[in-house]
C-alpha cells in the first residue's frame, strides 16, 4: 500500500486532488481510498488543509489519517514555514512540491527526497486560472509510475465534462511530459 | 449488471436509497449528512427518482413530515447528524410507538458542548431507547447494503419499526473508494414496493398515536418483541441480501479471528477496518486476537455475543460515547450480557474515539497491551479513558 498526504490551503481544490489520486489508481487496476480532514478550521478559504489518498493492491481497511506517507504533496510553499510538511515521512518516501523553486532554494533539509514542479506554471498557462491539481497528478504519475497518464485521463473524464476535462487532461499530460523530458524539474536526491 | 465506481460514501448512500424508491424524502441539511440529501433532491428535480423532496425548516419537522408520509402508507426516508438527531427525538419516540417503518440515516457526529463537527457515536447513543433499530456499518460497501436491507426489514409486518442506519461522519460520508452498485431490477426484487398493514386512509379512517391511558406497558412490550423478533428477521435478510448481490456483511454481528482468541476487542463502525488490521498483524506476532463487529445495537445481539466470547479471558469494549455519570455504554450492555453466565471473560471498558480523536493502529495496541496486562494482574479498570489529555484535566 501506498499513503499519499496532501498539504494545501483551504478553496485550492485539496479534496479533489485526492478524489483524483483515488480515481487514477482504481482505473490503473488498483483500490483506492480518499479523504479529507476537516474541522479545526479546515473548511476555511486560505487555512492550511490536509487531505489523504490511499492506493494498494488489496482491499483497504484502515480508516485513520496517514501519519507515514510515502509521498507527500504540498501544493503552496507559504505552508513551508508554517507546517513540518515532512512529518513522519517513510524512510524511502518523497516531497513533490509545486514551485518554480528548486528543493535548494527552498531550503529542505538535505537527508529529504524533493523534487518541485512548476504545475501553477502550467495551470496558469492552460487553465487560466492557478488550480494545478491535475498537473500535478500529471507530475506524481510521470515521477512515482504509481499509475499511468491514461489513468489520469480516465479519472479526469469521470469527475468532468466538456472543455474543463479536456483542459485539466491537457494541464496533466503537459506536466507529465514536463517531468518526462526532465525540463524544468529539479530534484534533490539523497546524498 | 452492477457497476463499480470510485465515489462518495454520502453518493453511495444516496444511491442505495433512491433504489429503494423512496415516496418521500425529508430533511434538514447539517454536516456531516449533508452530502447524502443534496444528491437525493439532485436526483428528484433531475427526474431520476420519482419523490416527493421537502427541505423542512428543521430536523423536528422533517421528522414529523415523514411521520406523516409513513402514516399514509408513502415509503419514507430521511437523515440527520447530531443535534440534527435529537432535534428529531420526540417524533422518533412517536415513530416507533405507531409503529410506522421510516429509513433514516444517522451519520455519527459528536453532540454539543463544545461544538465540533468530528466523529462519535454520543448522538446515536442517545436515541437507543426510542424503538428505533439502530445498525452501525463498518464501511461504505456495507453502508450501501445495509440501507437496502433497512427497508425492507422496517416495511416487514412482523417489525414495523423506524430502522436506522449508523454510519461515522466524515470517516464514511467524505470518503472516496470503489463501491459496487447494484442493478435496479435487482433492488427492485429485493426490495418490492412498500404494502402498508395499516394506513391513514380517508375511506376508512383511523387514528394513529391516541390517548392510551392504561396500555402504555402493552405498546412497548410489542414494541420490545418486535426487535426481539427483528434479530431473526435481520439474519434472514443478510442472507436473502447475499443471495441475490452476493455480498454479506453480517447480520448482527460480525466475529473476525474469535475462534481461539484470548482478547477479543469489541466495537461498531469504521474503526472495526483498523481494528482488524491492527488483529492481523499481531496475529502474525502469534497473539491470538480477535474482534467483535456489533452490527445491530438494537435490538441487542446478547446471546449471539456471549456465544462468541464465552470461552476469551478478556473483552475489552471501545466506546466512542459516553453515558455522562454511567460510563460506556455498549461495554455497560456487553456486561449485562455476561452477567449471570458462568465463567464469563472479564470486561474491560474503553472511552475512545470521542469528538473525533483518532483511534489508530497504535491506539488499538494500547489496549489489547493492558489487556494482556489486566489478565497477569487479574484486575481491570472499572473504565479506562483511552488517550486522555491529563494536562486539559487541571
Amino acid at each position: 500500500m501506498k499513503e499519499i498526504r496532501i498539504h494545501g490551503r483551504g478553496g485550492q481544490g485539496s479534496v479533489v486532488t485526492a478524489e483524483l489520486f483515488g480515481r487514477a489508481a482504481f482505473q490503473g487496476g488498483k483500490y483506492c481510498q480518499s479523504f479529507p480532514y476537516l474541522g479545526g478550521g479546515g473548511e476555511r478559504r486560505g487555512a492550511p488543509v490536509q487531505a489523504f489518498a490511499r492506493i494498494s493492491d488489496e482491499p483497504i481497511r484502515i480508516r485513520t489519517k496517514i501519519h507515514e506517507p510515502d509521498y507527500i504533496i504540498v501544493k503552496d510553499i507559504t505552508l513551508l514555514h508554517i507546517i513540518d510538511v515532512a512529518a513522519g515521512i517513510k524512510p524511502n518516501g518523497m516531497i513533490i512540491v509545486n514551485s518554480e523553486k528548486s528543493a535548494d532554494e527552498l531550503n529542505f533539509d538535505k537527508s529529504l527526497n524533493v523534487k518541485t514542479v512548476p504545475a501553477t506554471k502550467i495551470a496558469l498557462e492552460i487553465l487560466g486560472f492557478p488550480i494545478m491539481n491535475t498537473a500535478l497528478i500529471g507530475a506524481f504519475a510521470a515521477i512515482t509510475r504509481e499509475f499511468d497518464i491514461e489513468a489520469i485521463k480516465k479519472a479526469i473524464s469521470e469527475k468532468f465534462n466538456g472543455e474543463i476535462a479536456e483542459k485539466n487532461i491537457l494541464a496533466a499530460q503537459t506536466a507529465y511530459d514536463f517531468v518526462n523530458k526532465g525540463e524544468n524539474i529539479y530534484s534533490q536526491k539523497k546524498p | 449488471m452492477s457497476r463499480t465506481a470510485v465515489m462518495e460514501g454520502s453518493f453511495a448512500v444516496a444511491e442505495a436509497v433512491k433504489a429503494c424508491r423512496p415516496e418521500v424524502i425529508a430533511a434538514y441539511p447539517i454536516s456531516p449528512q449533508t452530502h447524502i440529501i443534496e444528491e437525493l433532491s439532485k436526483y428528484v428535480a433531475d427526474n431520476e427518482l420519482s419523490s416527493k423532496y421537502v427541505r423542512a425548516d428543521s430536523e423536528f419537522s422533517a421528522a414529523s413530515i415523514v411521520y406523516g408520509s409513513s402514516g399514509t402508507g408513502a415509503r419514507s426516508y430521511t437523515a440527520s447528524s447530531s443535534q440534527g438527531l435529537l432535534l428529531m427525538t420526540e417524533v422518533l419516540y412517536a415513530m416507533a410507538g405507531t409503529r410506522l417503518p421510516v429509513v433514516l440515516t444517522g451519520v455519527n457526529r459528536t453532540v454539543s458542548a463544545p461544538i465540533t463537527i468530528q466523529p462519535d457515536h454520543q448522538d446515536t447513543m442517545a436515541l437507543r431507547d426510542t424503538g428505533v433499530i439502530q445498525i452501525y456499518v463498518e464501511n461504505i460497501q456495507e453502508a450501501y447494503a445495509t440501507h437496502i436491507q433497512a427497508f425492507k426489514l422496517a416495511e416487514d409486518h412482523d417489525i414495523l419499526l423506524p430502522v436506522m442506519v449508523c454510519m461515522d461522519g466524515w470517516i464514511l460520508t467524505h470518503t472516496f473508494e470503489p463501491v459496487k452498485i447494484e442493478e435496479q431490477e435487482l433492488v427492485d426484487k429485493f426490495l418490492p414496493p412498500f404494502v402498508p398493514k395499516y394506513r391513514l386512509d380517508p375511506k376508512n379512517p383511523l387514528t394513529y398515536g391516541s390517548y392510551g391511558d392504561d396500555e402504555v406497558p402493552e405498546f412497548r412490550y410489542m414494541m420490545h418483541f418486535a426487535m426481539e423478533k427483528a434479530k431473526t428477521k435481520i439474519q434472514l435478510i443478510a442472507e436473502e441480501y447475499k443471495e441475490i448481490f452476493g455480498d454479506y456483511f453480517g447480520g448482527l454481528t460480525e466475529a473476525y479471528k474469535c475462534e481461539d482468541a484470548e482478547i477479543i476487542l469489541v466495537a461498531m463502525g469504521s474503526v472495526i477496518g483498523t481494528i482488524k488490521e491492527t488483529i492481523d498483524q499481531l496475529r502474525s506476532e502469534g497473539k491470538k486476537v480477535g474482534v467483535l463487529k456489533v452490527r445491530t445495537y438494537r435490538p441487542f445481539p446478547a446471546e449471539e455475543i456471549f456465544e462468541i466470547v464465552k470461552n476469551a479471558k478478556i473483552v475489552a469494549v471501545i466506546d466512542k460515547s459516553i453515558s455522562v455519570g454511567q460510563g460506556g455504554q455498549l461495554a455497560t450492555d456487553i456486561k449485562a450480557a455476561l452477567i449471570n453466565k458462568k465463567t464469563p471473560p472479564l470486561v474491560y471498558s474503553c472511552i475512545a474515539g470521542m469528538g473525533g480523536r483518532e483511534v489508530n493502529i497504535n491506539t488499538v495496541k494500547y489496549i489489547i497491551n493492558k489487556s494482556e496486562n489486566s489478565l497477569i494482574t487479574n484486575q481491570v479498570p472499572d473504565i479506562d479513558y483511552i488517550e486522555i489529555k491529563r494536562q486539559y484535566l487541571e
